[in-house]
């Protein structure tokens, strides 16, 4: 029998199990403390951390955090577990994992081959002891492709989700966003529509048109509506030209039920979604968002810490081999993520999650107005998160979303990091730009806008 | 945008969304009144959260109507952002002032949930011109609360022996509204009412919103519906699909 207990500085240290050590060695953040979940107090946090580090990996393998007779994510996280590929790890503690993480022996290809072998809850217990230079330095290590019409996650390269949102879905004020998105170079992970209507009529013309925009420019990108998966397998029965398949997650079946989702529907919307064989140089085919905190939201979290839970949720998302994965951090809310400093953590932890799970993970990095944030937070995040090597971040115009009501990234900021950082677009996606001149040769921005006044004129 | 020629190729674009598309760039950056413009926005926006409610003048506006004016549990803003929970529930006290009113169909209670500026805006002015279309109907007192969430209602509605409490609350802030209204409408109110047993009728502005008028004729067809039929929430939306809420498909925030 494990026990959850240290000696610091002289006091002693006890938590009840894996799950109580586990809220209490996250670092500090709301939706913790609403679930009356988190460290008491901050040497109690330390305390906790220093337990966690001595737990061998192999504990999370025979002790889980939501029982497996009762919840099925948890059986898909020990029921899908590689041993093979936790091999070379399975001797190590929490602690030593993290240290061999940063470690010159820890190379992108032994990290990226650990994947199946690592379950949620041991990446995210590595995750509570480190710092966010730590998340950064070791999720650069674990680069993830996947593929559609273009090729995401390349070395080098940061994609970006056009979303082009609009209160009523006015079909031309969303091609206007469009527009505005591509002369910024914007949109090679997706073109994703948040519905303002969520239903299947809406959803349909939508899509229609996505696609019509898309033949006539013959842009390679992949399009999105994100209505819920169950709209999308009746829209794909009905023979709309879907893409990609959306869907937002979590980390326990209670909450996913919240959604109104299980894994076999999701297998069902999967499957369905790989019989339309859309993609043209490879068949990632889902989209799926998360954020911590969504399984308290819903009530559903098992006293689980929302960090955790949002580990979980990757390991739902990775069972599809999704094209897109981003966490909406920043989103849900100042009850779950206070301030910037909160947000910018969790952004970074979820990052690093997701990448060593093998997702292909992006970003949202946003705010909503009751939150203690503004677009400099933002700014911290995005710049860190593409040195992290994020997948793709999520960019609306001028960085309001006029249908969500919160704030995001601006097309601008994805020409920024792009710019200042040497960052490129997708190839296939960076060939189009270059061959309209919405950007030069060496992936700037042109001083003329004359490419822009073509792409408008070619929309009219 | 630098060797921009002729007219600007946005214009007509513009005209389809508020969206903030065509801005142009000082390099990579938003050129510097675009940035100001939306700095300007966001301290708006934050300005309608952390402004506190003048319920004096509030109280003054709805009369003749009597009002009680309570607090939550939560002390402050601070405490109000990141603890929804304290913000359903009365604070500390016996709160004397609701008792002894005599049993009503309806009751108001106006929370300053996120936004002030929609309470101080269009709160009174609603209330009143729901009066023609709840005619006949027996009115208590309205009940005005200090950092409310929307669940605060099945406490207070309750306390008064409401058949229907209609909670009016100022909804999260954007940039470009800062001052929606929303109204949630529950049957039989008491603590412990799921959110799926409320009705909603949100985006209650002066920008391309709900008018006053409209959604006071939207509280009233619900009301009595609610009252005729005993329930609300999702029971009582599927008859009325032209009330359903707009589904962004989102991780939500719970109001």
């Amino acid at each position: 029998m494990t026990l959850y207990r240290t000696t610091f500085g002289g006091e002693t240290f006890r938590f009840a199990d894996l799950r109580e050590t586990l809220a209490a060695a996250s670092p500090l953040r709301s939706g913790d403390e609403l679930a009356g979940i988190a460290a008491q107090t901050g040497t109690a946090r330390v305390a906790a951390q220093a337990v966690l580090a001595d737990l061998p990996l192999a504990t999370f393998l025979n002790e889980a955090v939501i029982p497996y007779d009762s919840d099925e994510v948890t059986r898909l996280i020990l029921d899908s577990h590689d041993a093979a590929a936790f091999a070379p790890i399975r001797s190590m503690t929490v602690g030593g994992f993290r240290d061999w993480l940063l470690s010159d022996a820890a190379t992108p290809e032994r990290v990226t081959a650990l994947a199946r072998g690592l379950t949620p809850e041991m990446v995210a217990a590595t995750s509570k002891l480190m710092r966010n230079r730590d998340l950064i330095a070791a999720a650069r290590k674990a680069p993830v492709t996947a593929a559609f019409r273009t090729t995401l996650g390349l070395p080098g390269r940061i994609g970006s989700r056009l979303q082009p949102n609009h209160p009523s879905d006015d079909m031309r004020g969303i091609a206007a966003s469009i527009l505005d998105g591509l002369s910024y170079g914007v949109g090679d992970a997706v073109i994703g529509i948040n519905p303002a209507t969520d239903n299947i009529p809406n959803a349909i013309a939508l899509i229609e048109m996505l696609d019509e925009l898309r033949q006539r420019h013959a842009i390679p990108t992949q399009s999105c509506v994100l209505t819920h998966v169950t709209n999308a397998i009746e829209i794909m029965a009905r023979g709309a030209p879907v893409d990609l398949v959306f869907q937002s997650i979590a980390g326990t079946e209670a909450a996913n039920a919240g959604f109104g989702v299980s894994l076999s529907v999701l297998d069902e919307a999967h499957d369905a979604a790989l019989g339309l064989g859309r993609g043209s140089v490879g068949q990632n085919v889902m989209y799926f968002e998360t954020g911590q905190g969504s399984a308290l939201s819903a009530e559903a979290h098992h006293g689980v810490d929302q960090q955790t839970l949002e580990a979980r949720a990757h390991a739902v998302a990775r069972r599809y081999k999704p094209l897109l994965v981003n966490t909406v951090v920043g989103f849900i809310g100042p009850e779950y993520l206070y301030d910037g400093k909160q947000i910018i953590r969790a952004g970074l932890e979820d990052h690093f999650c997701g990448k060593l799970l093998g997702l292909p993970m992006g970003a949202d990095v946003c705010h909503t107005n009751h939150a203690e944030a503004d677009q400099n937070d933002m700014d911290v995040l995005m710049t860190l998160l593409a040195h992290a090597g994020a997948t793709f971040l999520i960019a609306v115009p001028g960085a309001d979303d006029v249908m969500l009501n919160y704030q995001s990234l601006s097309f601008h900021d994805i020409a920024y990091l792009r710019n200042t950082f040497g960052l490129r677009a997708a190839p296939e996606f960076e060939a189009w730009l270059e061959a309209l001149g919405l950007i030069d040769a060496g992936g700037h921005l042109p001083d003329t806008d004359a490419p822009t006044r073509a792409l408008i004129a070619g929309a009219a | 945008m630098t060797g921009a020629r002729g007219k600007d190729p946005w214009d007509r674009l513009r005209a389809a969304t508020p969206a903030r598309i065509g801005l142009g760039r000082a390099g990579t950056a938003e050129p510097l009144p675009a940035s100001l413009d939306f700095q300007f926005a966001h301290a708006r926006a934050r300005d309608a959260v952390h402004r506190g409610v003048d319920f004096g003048a509030l109280a003054a506006a709805l009369a003749p109507h009597e009002t009680i004016l309570v607090d939550s549990a939560c002390p402050d803003r601070a405490t109000y952002l990141r603890r929804p929970d304290l913000g359903r529930r009365l604070g500390p006290g016996d709160w004397p002032a609701l008792d002894g009113h005599p049993a009503a169909d309806l009751v108001f209670v106006v929370a300053d949930g996120l936004s002030a500026d929609a309470v101080q805006s269009h709160a009174a002015a609603l209330i009143h011109a729901c009066a023609e279309p709840l005619a006949g109907l027996m009115i208590g007192p309205v009940v005005l609360v200090r950092q409310g969430r929307v669940a605060i209602g099945d406490a207070i509605g309750a306390r008064l022996g409401a058949r229907l409490v209609v909670v009016l609350i100022g909804e999260r802030p954007g940039l470009t509204v800062a001052d929606s209204l929303g109204a949630y409408l529950t049957f039989a109110p008491r603590p412990g009412r799921r959110d799926s047993e409320r009705n909603c009728i949100s985006n209650i502005h002066g920008r391309g919103g709900q008018s006053h008028a409209e959604a006071a004729a939207k509280i009233a067809w619900l009301a009595r519906a609610a009252l005729a039929r005993s329930v609300t929430g999702i029971a009582l939306k599927d008859d009325v699909p032209a009330l359903a809420p707009a589904g962004p498909t989102r991780l939500a925030e719970r109001p």
